[in-house]
């Protein structure tokens, strides 16, 4: 235990480095799985099929190599960058096609007949849209959402193998130099982990109780 | 809910706009994949040497190498081995997981779900380098454990939600006919729930598989750290390009092969 509190401004600089993992990859993976779903629902063929390969290429690749190509094999066949930056590039590519998944199949959701009573009752493409379709696809959204932003969380320590010092490789770290302590050392990296998770997780039950929808 | 309903049948002036974007992405993607592939190419001063271009056949010969196959069989074969073990370990925590934590008595219930949303809200790499440190069983046996830990405790919840789903007069029926409460749960319960969820169990052990990659970090020899690590220092940095590649086959082999398992299994319950 008194390792953990001697090294806990230690912890708490890998906990800064792990959280702004998160919130960068996690804000960039949102506002590209977007751009995916919508590729993926729209009219053109084109844009369709492009997000689709996408989805299933980094869907069925290991994290492990989507981070070890930006961190040591891009560096050979383009510019070099911070392993920070690679870090989050990588982790948002990955995230993004869940974040893709977890929208369409909101939007998918919703019955059929929901769409076909509004436009039976005269809405526009807009209206129904906006009035109809996305308030309970958004519903049932935000559940799943917070299960991929809760893998993300997870996920940021695999960045800890490539090079970045978040929670992970300062754990490890930590691990080394108090041989005689690492029970408590790892669990105290455990501890900020799930200071991220668990709420996350609580939260996304919470909102499933409240928003279920009767039908 | 299929786009179609929301907006009237586009008529030929929308449908000649919706072909011209189709013409123009997918344009805009072969430029930039040709871009790339052209970057490849060219040769590239690096520290003073000048490498050949990615495609130049000295960057790709020691695939002609029959002994590189044979390491690379060796890094499928590790990775499959612990996907294995971990994946059945998992499937067997997971049953218990689920049967202590739907237990009567609170005094199971609480503690189990206590230990199962640790488990649950950890990386799992953590827990790989958790048994790494903490116990002398080594690489290989950290990532078995890691994963049969982290995987069973998610499948607990899966099996858990399964038997959530059974009608209850299933397990009435049972109780009813004077099996005991652990013999309704194996004979009658489980057995449907488990078919139930048979897709969604599929798909973990699909991530179980992808998962088994972190053993690079920790240090088992699996494929990516056959071929990333241990094959790229000892035929050099030139041939990272091309071991990259031959390795994200290989992923993508065996993964697109379990998906589409776990999608034929979905497929077979909605028919039934």
């Amino acid at each position: 235990m008194n390792a953990v509190i001697d090294n806990l401004p230690t912890y708490l600089q890998g906990f800064g480095l792990t959280l702004s993992l998160f919130f960068i990859a996690g804000v960039s993976a949102i506002i590209l799985g977007t751009v995916v779903a919508a590729m993926r629902i729209s009219p053109v063929a084109g844009l369709r099929g492009f997000a689709a390969a996408y989805t299933e290429l980094l869907r069925n690749t290991p994290l492990t190599l989507v981070l070890l190509f930006f961190a040591v094999v891009f560096p050979q066949i383009g510019p070099r960058i911070p392993y920070f930056a690679s870090a989050c590039v990588g982790l948002a590519l990955y995230t993004a096609p869940f974040v893709a998944e977890a929208l369409r199949s909101g939007v998918n959701g919703v019955p059929i007949g929901q769409a076909e009573a509004a436009r039976s009752l005269g809405m526009g493409f807009g209206q129904s849209l906006t009035l109809v379709i996305l308030p309970q696809a958004f519903r049932m959204v935000i559940p799943p959402l917070v299960n991929v932003m809760v893998a993300l969380a997870k996920n940021t320590s695999v960045a800890g193998g490539f090079f970045v010092a978040e929670l992970f490789t300062i754990g490890k770290g930590l691990a080394n130099a108090n041989g005689d302590n690492i029970i408590p050392i790892l669990l105290g990296v455990a501890f900020f982990y799930l200071l991220i998770t668990i709420p996350l997780g609580l939260l996304s039950s919470r909102l499933e109780k409240r928003w279920v929808v009767a039908r | 809910m299929s786009a179609s309903v929301l907006f009237d049948a586009p008529g030929p002036k929308a449908r000649r706009r919706s072909l011209i974007f189709s013409i123009i992405s997918i344009a805009l993607v072969v430029a930039v994949v040709a871009w790339a592939l052209i970057t490849l190419a060219a040769p590239r001063q690096s520290s003073g040497i000048t490498l050949p271009g990615s495609f130049d056949p000295s960057r790709w010969n020691i695939f002609a190498d029959p002994r590189v196959w044979r390491d690379i069989g060796g890094g499928v074969l590790a990775t499959l081995r612990a996907a294995g073990v971990a994946a059945v370990l998992a499937l067997a925590l997971g049953i218990i997981f689920a049967a202590l934590r739907t237990s009567v008595y609170a005094w199971v219930r609480v503690p189990t779900t206590v230990v199962l949303e640790f488990f649950r809200g950890m990386p799992v790499l953590l827990l790989m380098l958790f048994i790494l440190l903490a116990s002398s069983f080594g690489a290989y046996w950290a990532v078995v454990l890691g994963l049969t830990l982290y995987n069973g405790a998610i499948i607990g919840e899966i099996l858990r939600a399964g038997l959530a789903s059974l009608p209850r007069g299933q397990r009435e029926a049972g109780l009813s006919l004077g099996l005991s409460r652990l013999q309704t749960k194996t004979y009658i319960e489980f057995p449907q729930a488990f078919r139930q969820m048979l897709p969604v169990i599929v798909a973990q052990l699909v991530v179980l598989l992808k998962d088994t990659s972190l053993g690079y970090i920790v240090g088992y020899n699996e494929l990516i750290r056959t071929t990333m690590n241990n094959m790229a220092s000892f035929y050099g940095n030139r041939y990272l390009l091309s071991l990259f590649i031959v390795t994200l086959a290989i992923y993508l082999a065996i993964n697109f092969s379990l998906s589409a398992l776990a999608r034929r299994l979905a497929r077979r319950r909605v028919l039934r």
